[in-house]
């Protein structure tokens, strides 16, 4: 298994597609969690309590994790479009110990690069809004906690990227499952409409980081062990098919 | 032991056959061409060999085993199968790397495997700006990465210049030299005929032959007798059996003692009497035309 990560390690970080989509996640985090940090300060004389503070400077996310979704969908949709794909299985015939090795890889980059741009982003957000006060506990389990949900995100990507093995196919779906289609359940009516979209997706997830949504079904943990659940799915149905499939 | 096994191997996509109960061995020491037109099912076979593509029936076994089930399989079987299928924002050198890393093979082999193929200069660029002839190249390097005693190469001349071409054949052979097996496909004929020691043909997916080069050639039906003479038309008459061609007879059906025989007796001049062995690509053409996918 160590040969593999050290080729998945060599793979990932030799192509500049993953330069790019992790500059523009950091990038997307720091400064829009910076503009929304400027225009809050600037828009009220009164002091912004430090929790608010926090979520405006990670404000950012929703858009972030777009970027690592995309990165998460290349990591394998990259080989199947180009044909490497049969090349990668040539030298690890075992496809489960290859598709690990792509999560394992995946997992660490991201996690290391979100959390610290997560980071990031709460110093600069704080640093502009200047709260009377800061809960540090709570800054830092947000900043875990951006790191975490931004990961899941890149993970969601690499299970659609083998399910659809397309790369825009993928990217389009998750757009749909992590951006539009949570927003449209919020509009279902009654009780079921309100947990359906509770547990769908982001809405679940985005708990652990930043709650943008209001989630009356879960906290932090729940919520994003929700998420994962989502994500844990799909990528066993496209691990299934990649075992089935002819490469 | 035989390097490569097919064995009952068949492959469905739907309703659609693209092999069928092929049996076939291939051996070390030699080049093994296999021949067929295009869509007769060579790649599919390939795929399946190499573990990629699942048979509907049957088996394919390397080295006595399932592809899948070898430990390090680089270091057994190398394989090129489409040069342009790789990442084309790779540099060759990392391209290799990853590779090579996978099969716990040292880095430095990938240098030597660079130098060997005419690449050490180039290892630094993005391979999305190679031809194709450096493709095949990379292609190779890959394949050789391991230091396999079995190779496997997917069409390996296709689109390239007399250079290359030259440059692959002379590289295959050596490689057979050294011991290994070398399993190489191909739709054209001469091509197969200046590699090969032996020969797998299938059409339509089954086998049409596993033999020597020299034996396809001979069990052919195409040679014939050309014969000409001042007068063709009383030849023509005496042995019945030729089919006139603007200057000349062709009889497929009597050998040259038979003809120059009649003729002497009959006191007919003749100016030709000549066998004419078939190519391998008429043997080739004749064996396969059932087998055409398309007729054009």
């Amino acid at each position: 298994m160590i040969d593999i990560l050290r080729s998945e390690w060599t793979k990932i970080r030799s192509v500049r597609s993953t330069m790019w989509t992790l500059a523009v996640t950091a990038g997307l985090m720091l400064g829009i969690g910076a503009l929304i940090a400027s225009a809050a300060r600037g828009s009220t004389e009164d002091d912004i309590p430090g929790a608010q503070a926090v979520m405006l400077s990670l404000t950012g996310i929703m858009f972030a994790s777009l970027s690592i979704a995309t990165l998460g969908v290349l990591v394998i949709s990259s080989e199947y479009r180009t044909g490497g794909i049969r090349t990668s299985l040539m030298a690890v015939p075992k496809r489960m110990s290859l598709l690990t090795g792509k999560i394992v890889v995946f997992t660490v980059t991201s996690l290391l690069v979100c959390t610290v741009a997560s980071a990031a982003s709460l110093a600069v957000g704080v640093a502009i809004i200047q709260p009377p006060s800061l809960d540090m506990g709570e800054a830092v389990r947000t900043v875990v906690g951006c790191g975490l949900y931004l990961t899941a995100c890149g993970l969601f990507g690499l299970a659609l990227g083998t399910l659809v093995r397309h790369t825009p196919g993928a990217i389009v779906s998750a757009i749909a499952l992590m951006l539009v289609l949570p927003q449209i359940t919020g509009m279902l009516p009654g009780q079921v409409g309100r947990t359906v979209a509770d547990h769908f997706t982001t809405n679940a997830g985005m708990q652990v980081a930043v709650p943008l949504v209001r989630n009356t079904s879960f906290g932090p943990w729940s919520g994003f062990g929700v998420y994962l659940v989502w994500i844990a799915v799909t990528m066993i149905v496209g691990a299934v098919l990649m075992r089935r499939r002819d490469a | 032991m035989t390097a490569i096994r097919a064995t009952n191997l068949s492959k469905r996509y739907g309703t659609t056959v693209a092999v069928s109960d092929l049996s076939f061995g291939v051996e070390p020491g030699r080049v093994t061409g296999f021949l067929g037109p295009n869509g007769s099912g060579k790649s599919t076979t390939m795929r399946m060999i190499l573990g990629l593509d699942r048979p509907s029936g049957g088996s394919a076994l390397v080295d006595g085993r399932p592809y899948a089930e070898l430990k390090h399989p680089l270091r057994k079987v190398g394989a090129l199968l489409d040069a342009k299928a790789v990442h084309g924002g790779r540099s060759a050198r990392k391209h290799l790397l990853a590779i090579a890393q996978s099969n716990g093979i040292p880095n430095g082999r990938v240098d030597e495997v660079l130098q060997a193929v005419g690449l050490r200069e180039v290892a630094g660029r993005r391979i999305g700006g190679f031809s194709l002839g450096m493709s095949q190249r990379l292609g190779i390097a890959a394949a050789l990465l391991g230091d396999p005693e079995i190779l496997l190469f997917d069409e390996p001349v296709n689109g390239l210049d007399p250079d290359g071409i030259l440059w692959i054949r002379t590289f295959m052979r050596e490689l057979a030299a050294e011991g290994r097996a070398v399993f190489v496909s191909s739709h054209l004929m001469s091509e197969m005929a200046q590699t090969a020691d032996h020969l797998i043909v299938i059409g339509k997916g089954t086998l049409i032959a596993d033999t020597s080069v020299a034996e396809f050639i001979g069990r052919s039906s195409q040679g014939y007798v050309r014969v000409r003479s001042p007068r063709l038309a009383d030849v023509a008459e005496l042995i019945k059996v030729g089919e006139a061609h603007h200057d000349h007879l062709r009889v497929t059906a009597m050998s040259p003692v038979e003809i120059g025989t009649l003729t002497a007796r009959a006191g007919i001049p003749l100016e030709e009497l000549t066998f004419v062995q078939p190519s391998l690509e008429a043997a080739y053409m004749e064996l396969t035309k059932d087998s055409l996918e398309f007729i054009s």
